[in-house]
């Protein structure tokens, strides 16, 4: 247990996605000039990776990792490279499904942060999230743990860069710093901050 | 006559003026990830460079037989197929570069300027200016990169592609290495540093303010 909460901390704040791991910074940058979408974007990811990644789990101990085949007497068959694609392709049905989902239950909810779903599909964090659970041979439980962890990670930094970035508002900035220049520094200020958490990983 | 001076236009105006990474802010993952050195640099811009420019090809070639409700499935299938490829290259001939990329090669795949690119123009376009506009950026990409990771390599380490350029305190020389320049905010900082030299030089890149303060949007009305 004590182990699986550590996981969880150093997945949210140690190797955070977007300020350590550099993942997902496209949709990290474009949806957090105010902090309304910020924080959609935020529950939209803790969603889509806690979804994804056990999923994928399932997906490559089942069907593609060496020797899965083993049960129906080809122990030598090997699809592991067929990952990426396979990642990808359940990462596109979660998000569609999610989305119908909500759209069908959960109208309010859908309405408030629908239109960041689809762009998810096509999320650095989100595949990076599957990849790394093969890369590290993570276990089912882990696995979940790792990407509602990683999630909420994004989720955090992307609302707090929101906040950040609408009291610009009162900065007086060079011309050609406006926007993107200052998006980057003050992503490179917070990200500063959280490698103060890398001590966090190693305390028992 | 014309239609060369198109084809170099489409080529040149990515590498700065219309740069993927500073102005239209695709594939700013990767950029940052590999920089640490030159060496990972260079061997992640040739490999996106290749697979942006193949998949460029492929896309337009088929754009006519292409439903537009699936367009984007077939995409990312054709653009993983030759990440894969890309991939299986690298961990047969370069091992070593390959693990210090680790999954950063994979992640071309969700690289938003592959998909970008195709999206906006090789859907549109037949193969030869497709392939050029991909190319172009491509390589548009490829300086970022390089000038990030040589600076970072150069600070961090003293080295350039792993030879010893500024001699090291430690060994008798006079430079100590700023081991920050290898961290992650580093990373940030000299890339909010490039775009604002690049929009500086280029003033009419400049954003409008994102937000105005309450009390000079009260004065405004």
């Amino acid at each position: 247990m004590t182990e699986l909460w550590t996981l969880f901390l150093s997945a949210a704040f140690v190797d955070n996605m977007p300020l350590t791991l550099f993942l997902g910074l496209c949709t990290f940058l474009a949806l957090s000039k105010r902090p309304e979408s910020a924080i959609g974007l935020g529950f939209a990811m803790i969603g889509v990776l806690g979804v994804t990644v056990p999923l994928n789990w399932l997906i490559y101990h089942g069907v593609l990792a060496p020797g899965a085949w083993a049960w129906a007497g080809r122990p030598e068959l090997d699809l592991s490279y067929l990952s990426l694609i396979a990642f990808i392709g359940v990462i596109a049905a979660t998000v569609q499904l999610l989305e119908m989902l909500l759209d069908r239950f959960f109208p309010t909810i859908h309405a408030a942060f629908g239109s960041f779903l689809p762009l998810l599909t096509v999320q650095c964090a989100i595949l990076a999230g599957s990849l790394f659970m093969v890369d590290r041979s993570y276990t089912l439980a882990e696995s979940a743990v790792f990407g509602v962890g990683s999630g909420l990670g994004f989720a955090l930094a992307v609302a707090m860069l929101g906040a950040v970035r609408s009291r610009l508002a009162y900065a007086d900035l060079p011309n050609g710093l406006r926007g993107l220049g200052i998006a980057f520094v003050l992503t490179g200020l917070m990200s500063l901050g959280f490698a103060s958490f890398a001590q966090m990983a190693v305390s028992p | 006559m014309a239609k060369r001076a198109d084809i170099l236009a489409t080529l040149t105006a990515p590498l700065i003026r219309q740069n993927p990474v500073t102005l239209q802010i695709l594939g700013i993952c990767s950029a940052l990830a590999v920089t640490t050195s030159l060496a990972t640099a260079v061997t992640m811009s040739v490999s996106l460079t290749v697979v942006l420019t193949l998949s460029a090809v492929i896309i337009s070639l088929i754009r006519r037989h292409l439903p537009d409700t699936i367009r984007l499935i077939v995409q990312i299938v054709i653009v993983a197929s030759l990440v894969i490829v890309i991939d299986q290259i690298l961990q047969a001939y370069l091992a070593e570069i390959s693990r210090a990329l680790s999954i950063y090669v994979s992640l071309i795949t969700t690289n938003c300027l592959v998909l970008g690119r195709t999206e906006a123009f090789a859907r549109h376009n037949p193969p030869l200016p497709a392939a050029v506009d991909a190319f172009g950026n491509g390589v548009g990409y490829s300086v970022i990169l390089i000038v990030l990771g040589g600076i970072r390599e150069l600070f961090g380490r003293g080295q350039l592609f792993g030879w010893q350029v500024l001699p090291l305190a430690d060994a008798g020389g006079w430079f100590t290495p700023l081991s920050l320049m290898l961290l992650a905010p580093s990373a940030f900082f000299l890339l909010g540093g490039v775009v604002w030299a690049v929009r500086s030089l280029l003033p009419e890149q400049a954003e409008a303010p994102e937000h105005m303060p309450p009390a000079t949007v009260r004065a405004a009305e």
